[in-house]
């Protein structure tokens, strides 16, 4: 046991894969991996045994920065009452034609 | 495949500390009870991490153990067109090991640190796993029953509260329909087959059958933790729920097969409308998770014996990484 705990662990890569051409790469998983070539590998292995994607991304874990859960609000809460953004809130009529 | 965990000793709950405590326990189940999945760098209460930890790396455990019954039939399959599904559904199996480790290591617990607990006994699997595959119509038998009772289970776990773990599951029940009617293919293919043929399907079923019900943990009487987990939509059916759920499923499918299921007192209840079975023997599960089952020792000494002798591999691998950074700042 005292080998294993010893044994250095290799570094955590995060995999995002792409699934058809023309979409974004999605986060689906982490691999261990010593270094970034090992890293595709696995995680083609890992997480695209049926096809699920066309390209691959691995990005070390701990190369990502996130935002903390605590600032949910005062990220993203501006947004809220900003309905003016959004194109439903002007009304056209509708002799003025598809817009 | 899966592993429960509802033998083992609860873990304790502790009663919060401060008023600031107890706040954000009140925050954190609010969020539970509207749905909203945890993540990773949320807050939530220790226990609840424990709990998540214990069952994501067992149920972990359970998928990589589970690749060796299968892997002993590998070499024996009788045609290619059956070695090679027997051999995607045991990588299938690794892979979702792997996910769940994963998904496991997001809560601040090691890979490493998992393994070993595999390897010295302090974390179990699924009880399952320590029978062995004697013949090869438990090749039918395991995808049918044993991967039928997983995707049961799994499919209430990838409605559970922890955003990796239900991520993990949802990936994993689409892999496991495939494992399924594998193999009740298979069986179906024997129960055209030679009389051996179908006295083997009989035999084998009659073997799987009641350590298949046993996957899905003690009654509830007998489970007296599972309402915290519950609770905390870690479990989102109880025991015996899920149990009924598999066994109205699968019944119907041993009348298709022609083969009859070893417990006389199975029987459809009009007024309950699902089917009434016999009791569980408990003992026997009992036993065989403490370590005495037909192939416990086996299983883990396989196991240590791959990853020691993987151990050059990976000090292979770190060299040559760490030989490629020197490189590169030079």
């Amino acid at each position: 046991m005292t080998k294993q705990t010893t044994e250095k662990e290799w570094p955590l890569w995060e995999v995002f894969i792409r699934s058809k051409a023309g979409l974004d790469h999605k986060h689906c998983g982490s691999v261990h991996a010593s270094d970034a070539e090992i890293a595709l590998e696995s995680a083609r292995d890992v997480y695209t045994r049926r096809s699920e994607g066309i390209s691959i991304w691995v990005v070390p874990s701990n190369a990502i920065t996130a935002s903390k859960p605590e600032d949910k609000e005062s990220l993203f809460e501006p947004a809220d009452d900003k309905i003016y953004r959004h194109p439903t809130f002007y009304d056209i009529p509708k002799g003025a034609g598809k817009m | 495949m899966y592993g429960d965990t509802s033998i083992q000793k609860p873990i304790k709950i502790a009663e919060p500390t401060s008023a600031e405590q107890a706040r954000l326990e009140e925050i954190f189940q609010q969020k539970i009870d509207d749905d909203i999945k945890i993540e990773p760098q949320e807050w939530m209460p220790a226990a609840y991490r424990k709990t998540l930890v214990r069952q994501m790396s067992q149920h972990a455990h359970s998928e990589v153990i589970g690749m060796q019954p299968e892997g002993n039939w590998l070499t024996r399959a009788p045609s290619l067109r059956r070695k090679v599904i027997l051999l995607a559904k045991i990588q299938d199996e690794g892979g979702h090991g792997l996910y769940i480790y994963s998904a496991a290591e997001t809560l601040g617990t090691s890979r490493a640190e998992m393994i070993e607990q595999l390897q010295s006994g302090k974390a179990k699997y699924s009880s399952i796993f320590n029978y062995p595959a004697l013949t090869w119509a438990d090749m039918g038998t395991i995808g049918w029953l044993v991967d039928g009772a997983a995707i049961t289970n799994q499919v209430a776990l990838s409605r559970g509260s922890y955003g990796p773990y239900s991520r993990a599951m949802i990936r994993i029940c689409k892999e496991e329909s495939f494992h399924q009617r594998q193999g009740y293919e298979l069986l179906l293919t024997l129960s055209k087959g030679t009389k051996e043929q179908k006295e083997m399907l009989q035999e084998s079923v009659n073997r799987f059958w009641w350590p298949s019900l046993m996957m899905f943990g003690p009654n509830d009487a007998n489970s007296p933790h599972s309402a915290q987990s519950m609770k905390w939509k870690i479990k989102k059916k109880s025991n015996d729920q899920l149990r009924q759920e598999f066994i109205d499923a699968t019944v119907p499918q041993a009348e298709f097969l022609g083969i009859t299921l070893p417990d006389p007192a199975l029987k459809w209840n009009e007024e309950r409308g699902h089917y009434d079975y016999g009791a569980i023997d408990w003992e026997e599960f009992g036993n065989v998770i403490n370590g005495n089952g037909p192939c416990n020792k086996q299983r883990i000494a396989n196991h240590i014996k791959a990853h020691e002798d993987g151990a050059w591999v990976r000090e292979a691998a770190a060299a040559y990484a760490e030989k490629q950074q020197k490189k590169q700042v030079a």
